[in-house]
């Protein structure tokens, strides 16, 4: 189990050095920030000494090898575009982030899995077939419509909820929540059900085929035939049989989730990374660019590493295999 | 990961065609606080004054600091940090300023505040040098008199000095604030997130990408000298990235003023009953560009030479654009086509010397034959990824194709775009130039016409065409402090130009702002909104709560 977690670990490191390399390599060549920051009307001198002053003009490996021992420290520099560190700015916007993913994977948990099992059980049930069609629509339709649409019904048509930014928050020493004010609560609907439809309607899916598969198999007709209750059959045994892939899937979908939270933080103007970073783009701001990156990065790596070691709780046979491997 | 922008602006209409029975809004609170809600799609990057010469900055910071001298409804530069002025000797401006002006903080404006405010605005960390052309330093003649001193004549030192505004020197001295925010320092300066200026409006809150918050200024010295137009209490600047959704903000009455809604959706908000558009003319010119340095183009093919160098074919070029058909389709109606480099408001326009070739294919195609191009040339056409920018590149190329110049847009992406062209790395480019800065003939001139040099001069001549009659207007230009005087050298400045044709002007972009029927705005040269000259009529509504 240790040594698992050390290489675990140490292929973090290396996929967070390449990361690190291609953000910086790829920043570098995007275009010239100091065309965004001056005025068009400056005059060349003002371009050459504003190059300078940031350290545009050094050469590439000195550019990297700063980026990285400054990186491994946390700092990301100065956002060229707000003129603040970059690290400071991230802590910032963090909270707005993971509020929202926390919220839309919450609510494609919650409501994903009940579904599954459900459109899995009543598989011929008008009910299923009908939920069946509608999460079509989650899988297929782009966040940004969905949000659009969801603006126009609720925000534009019936003036129930926002159609921007994440009402009032109450500070709760570095982190902001939008958990404990009304508008703050209102301000999450909207976003939550944008970012976490696709993920409920694949939640959904895959624990329906999962069932119906684990469904056919011999332990659960022995089960049956051992006469246990239907409660027993469908929850302890069948249903935790599917979880394997669905902790994978969810694993790497609240990833995505946190990662391309950018559409939807567009979309709703919320103040998140993701915003921070489309911005970023617009201005060819490096730092932030290069340090959104590596944390999303960080993210991914963090959750894969929690989920394999999930696996060892849920599925038994790892543990066993795993122990056999190591007693040779 | 970006939204696809079609896909959305075809989606857009069919909200607003289906939306405009738009929510009730939440009932009257108090009568007397009135709240403007207002956005736009760009943040300011600081409060900082004398930080970013941007105009997402400038925005929020010309209603928060002041200049010594403004302007009025006609653009006109009158007093307003300073009462009156005058000129002692050749090489000083003395300022007499306004009595009894408070800062934010409640202390009293001085002469020590200016030349504070003229050594911060001129160190090296300032991108608002421009503001002070000429000025070499400022110096202290009694509390309420200041002279600056002058390295250089500037005839039009009033224009450039609108732009420079006035922070306290206590304030910033106290604060650590003394120079502008330097983007290579650790730190973020103090004065990039608070502010202490003479405004009618002060920072209550500064959330960036969130939202400013801006109250009314109880002690501006306006409210007595009857400069307050408006009846705001309170300003709340909400930037919103989204074209789709400010618009949907403004539809459900979330907001009640969109400074850039986008140009195809503006029939439909003229028609939305609860709604009211705004429209004006930017002091902005669109204009083509040729390199005329070169003896071959780099980027086309016209058998080894430069065909541009030959005025018969610039003026083929500008024969064979058809700007009305530019406006009405491309621009939506939203331009207006203009022949020379600066529009009527600019200090310096004459009506002789802008006048557009008309569109006359024929003539264009008689013009290239002569010139010896019978059968037209290939060549590239540069322009930046922001619209209107690449619409228009498009549209040319297919006007320029039909009378035999074979055009190959080239549409760069805005942040590569200034550095290639910087690098005169092009053959053929368009680009636009704004004037409103200092509202003079001589910012545009000087960057765009002039031979291109190492000292400023020429700057963003990219074509390097090189005319020396043409810089020796502008030299005189620079020294002529007679008015009408100079409005002659002017005048033969822009008559020379549009007979030379080194750049073909195309036309003035016109800038639509959307409100609420309540709302009452007036369109600003520098598309800027000043709160104090706007009103919320009609039934009050409570103070935004987010």
């Amino acid at each position: 189990m240790f040594a698992f977690v050390l290489t675990r670990i140490a292929q973090g490191v290396v996929v967070m050095l390449v990361v690190g390399f291609i953000a910086f390599s790829l920043f570098n060549f995007v275009g010239d920030p100091v065309a965004l920051m001056l005025p068009p009307e400056a005059t060349q001198a003002d371009r050459q000494a504003m190059r300078e002053a940031l350290g545009l003009d050094r050469p590439f490996t000195v550019q990297f090898a700063n980026f990285v021992t400054n990186a491994v420290q946390g700092n990301f520099g100065i956002s060229l575009r707000l003129g603040r560190p970059v690290s400071a700015l991230l802590v910032e916007r963090l909270p707005a982030t993971l509020e929202l993913a926390f919220v839309a994977a919450s609510l494609a948990l919650l409501v994903g899995i009940p579904l599954g099992v459900y459109t899995g059980l009543k598989r011929n049930a008008w009910s299923s077939r009908l939920l069946l069609t509608a999460s079509l629509i989650g899988v297929s339709l782009p966040t940004f419509l969905i949000g659009i649409f969801l603006i126009l019904i609720f925000a534009v048509w019936l003036g129930w909820l926002p159609s921007f930014g994440r009402g009032d928050t109450v500070a709760l020493g570095a982190w902001t929540t939008g958990f404990l004010s009304p508008t703050g609560l209102k301000a999450l609907i909207l976003p939550s059900i944008t970012l976490g439809l696709f993920q409920l309607t694949l939640i959904m899916r895959l624990v329906r085929s999962e069932m119906l598969e684990v469904l056919r198999t011999d332990y659960i007709k022995f089960a049956r035939a051992r006469g246990l209750t239907n409660r027993a059959v469908h929850f302890g045994h069948a249903l935790r049989n599917t979880l394997v892939p669905v902790i994978t899937i969810t694993g790497l979908q609240l990833g995505s989730i946190i990662a391309f939270a950018i559409v939807t933080e567009t979309v709703f103007q919320w103040p998140g990374m993701g915003l921070l970073f489309i911005q970023a783009i617009q201005f060819a701001d490096i730092p932030v660019m290069a340090a959104y990156l590596c944390l999303i990065g960080l993210i991914f790596v963090l959750i894969n590493l929690v989920v394999d070691l999930l696996y060892y709780f849920v599925d038994p046979r790892l543990r066993i295999e795993r122990a056999g491997a190591e007693g040779h | 990961m970006l939204p696809d922008m079609r896909l959305r602006s075809l989606l857009l209409p069919l909200m607003l065609a289906l939306g405009l029975p738009a929510a009730p809004l939440p009932a009257a609170a108090q009568e007397s606080a009135r709240v403007l809600r207002y956005a736009s799609q760009d943040d300011p990057q600081t409060l900082d004054p004398h930080s970013a010469n941007l105009l997402s900055t400038t925005r929020a910071v010309a209603n928060i600091y002041e200049p010594l001298v403004f302007r009025d409804k006609d653009w006109k530069v009158v007093p307003w940090l300073a009462v009156s002025w005058s000129q002692p000797t050749d090489k000083a401006w003395r300022f007499k300023l306004r009595e009894g002006v408070r800062f934010h903080d409640g202390s009293t404006l001085t002469a020590d505040d200016v030349v504070f405010s003229v050594e911060r605005a001129l160190s090296p960390t300032s991108q608002l040098k421009v503001s002070l052309q000429g000025v070499e330093k400022a110096v202290k003649v009694d509390a309420l008199t200041v002279d600056l001193v002058m390295r250089e004549p500037n005839p039009v030192l009033l224009s450039h000095l609108t732009a420079f505004r006035i922070m306290s020197r206590a304030w910033a001295m106290k604060n650590g604030a003394q120079r502008p925010q330097d983007y290579t320092a650790k730190e973020d300066t103090f004065a990039s997130r608070n502010a202490n200026g003479t405004g009618a409006f002060q920072v209550r809150e500064r959330s960036p990408d969130v939202r400013t918050v801006l109250t009314a200024h109880k002690d501006w010295w306006g409210h007595k000298a009857g400069m307050n137009e408006g009846n705001l209490a309170e300003v709340v600047m909400l930037p919103i990235k989204s074209n789709a959704t400010r618009l949907a903000a403004l539809l459900s009455g979330e907001v009640d003023f969109v400074l850039d809604p986008p140009t195809q959706d503006v029939a439909r908000l003229k028609a939305a009953p609860n709604l009211k558009v705004v429209e004006g003319a930017e002091q902005r010119v669109q204009y083509l560009a040729f390199d005329l340095h070169r003896d071959h183009l780099v980027y086309g093919n016209a058998g080894g030479k430069n065909p541009f160098k030959d005025l018969r074919v610039r003026q083929a070029v500008a024969h064979a654009i058809d700007m009305e058909a530019i406006r009405s389709k491309v621009m939506r109606g939203f331009s207006k086509p203009v022949g020379a480099l600066i529009v009527p408001g600019v200090q310096g326009y004459a009506k002789e010397g802008d006048q557009r070739l008309p569109y006359d294919r024929e003539r264009a195609k008689k013009l290239l034959a002569e010139a010896g191009y019978p059968n037209g040339f290939d060549v590239t056409l540069d322009a930046g990824s922001i619209q209107p920018a690449a619409d228009i590149a498009q549209a040319v190329a297919a006007m320029l194709t039909q009378v035999g110049i074979r055009v190959k847009p080239n549409i760069v992406p805005q942040t590569s775009y200034f550095p290639k062209i910087e690098k005169f790395d092009t053959s053929f480019y368009l680009l636009s130039w704004g004037a409103a800065s200092t509202s003079d003939i001589l910012y545009t001139a000087q960057a765009l016409l002039h031979t291109h040099s190492k000292k400023g001069e020429g700057d963003f001549n990219m074509g390097r065409w090189s005319n020396p009659a043409m810089d020796a207007l502008i030299q005189r230009l620079q020294v002529e402090s007679d008015p009408a005087r100079r409005d002659g050298v002017a005048r033969e400045l822009l008559q020379l130009a549009a007979r030379e044709l080194p750049v073909i002007a195309l036309h003035q972009p016109l800038i639509p702002w959307a409100m609420r029927k309540e709302v009452t705005a007036r369109f600003t040269p520098t598309n800027t909104v000043y709160f104090h000259l706007v009103r919320v009529d009609g039934p009050a509504r409570a103070p935004a709560g987010r």
